[in-house]
């Protein structure tokens, strides 16, 4: 069965990691908001965390572009420490479902109506037996401003 | 759509193996493992010039595919990020040891992003000892996109490429790959070649 989900996949190498429709957030001006961005990596597939163990590997990292959300703060989850056939250690990954969260400041100068939080989020994936090339997905999230 | 066929042999090898082994249960499949890597190199009329391109390696002189014709290249896609690709850097390493004066070289092709600040550091640490060059995204997608690392082309000395490896395969596979190339007769003399008389009789 695994054998034919992972044939199903070749050829979309691109979606390995997809991001979740996110729930729909509300945000009052001046105030902070937490968002939530919910991510699904391929079954077979981790990722580095934003934290790995080896200077060589690249790091899960989202960055936001400026806008009327500010100073955002990133939290990552707590990576696991899985071991595959190709490292001597435990590397600092993340596997199947997991969640960001950026916590905003709305600016008190914004107006009301739909704002777009949009950032990229750089990652780079592998399975026990192959790496694709690093991938940086562009993420939009429509935040409602209200007073 | 070559890579796509590449991807679902290597995954399938282990699978049919299972599969044979145990359809041909009476008959023993003890042979099996020499009939599954000669099936790695393809035929003569079923090869394929490998694309040629010009790369700078460390000390900014340029290297180019033609420029080892006559010579069996194993052709590595790799890069600092890759876990699987380390593991086959040793292997490649003692390749190069080994049939270095039988016409053979390893070349590596890296894909880093960030170039020679990332991938010299790395050969001084890892003690590399064939040819890095940097590659780019056009000769990754002369060869076929190369978006799984790594993916290593086995060329003959006629500059065409005779077997693909995508993801990290034995070293027996490789090592069978290039006694195979190497000892395949020379196109000019039309007989055996003297680096495969060199090699039986070691």
């Amino acid at each position: 069965m695994a054998l034919l989900s992972s044939l199903c996949c070749f050829g979309q190498n691109s979606n390995v990691l997809t991001i979740a429709p996110p729930e729909r957030v509300t945000a009052k001006i001046g105030a902070s908001v937490e968002v939530k961005l919910p991510l699904e990596l391929r079954t077979g597939y981790h990722c580095n965390s934003n934290k790995p163990a080896d200077e060589y590997l690249i790091p899960l990292k989202l960055t936001w572009t400026s806008g009327p959300l500010e100073s955002p703060e990133v939290t990552y989850p707590a990576p696991q420490m899985e071991k595959y056939s190709f490292s001597e250690k435990p590397l600092s990954v993340y596997t199947g479902n997991f969640e960001l969260v950026t916590k905003f400041k709305v600016s008190s100068s914004a107006m009301p109506g739909q704002v777009m939080a949009t950032g990229k989020l750089r990652y780079q994936a592998c399975t026990d037996r192959m790496c694709l090339q690093p991938k940086t997905i562009e993420v939009s999230i429509p935040i409602d401003l209200i007073k | 759509m070559r890579s796509l066929y590449n991807q679902i042999r290597v995954i399938f090898r282990p699978a049919a193996a299972s599969v044979f082994c145990a359809a041909l249960s009476i008959t023993g499949c003890s042979y099996f493992p020499m009939k599954k890597v000669d099936a790695a190199v393809k035929a003569e009329n079923d090869r394929k010039p490998a694309p040629e391109f010009a790369l700078k390696d460390a000390s900014g002189k340029t290297v180019k595919l033609s420029d080892y014709r006559g010579k069996v290249v194993l052709l590595n896609f790799w890069a600092t990020w890759c876990g699987p690709c380390k593991i086959e850097i040793p292997w490649f390493m003692d390749f190069e040891q080994t049939y270095k004066d039988k016409n053979f070289a390893v070349l590596g092709i890296s894909l880093d992003e960030d170039g020679w600040d990332a991938v010299k550091p790395f050969i001084e640490q890892k003690k590399i000892n064939y040819r890095v060059v940097i590659g780019t995204e056009q000769v990754a997608l002369l060869y076929g996109e190369v978006d799984s690392l790594p993916t290593t082309f086995m060329i003959d000395r006629e500059g065409r490429v005779a077997a693909v490896h995508v993801g990290l395969v034995n070293k027996s596979d490789y090592q069978h790959d290039i006694l195979n190339l190497l000892e395949a007769p020379l196109p000019e003399r039309g007989g055996i070649a003297i680096e495969s008389l060199l090699l039986r009789t070691k």
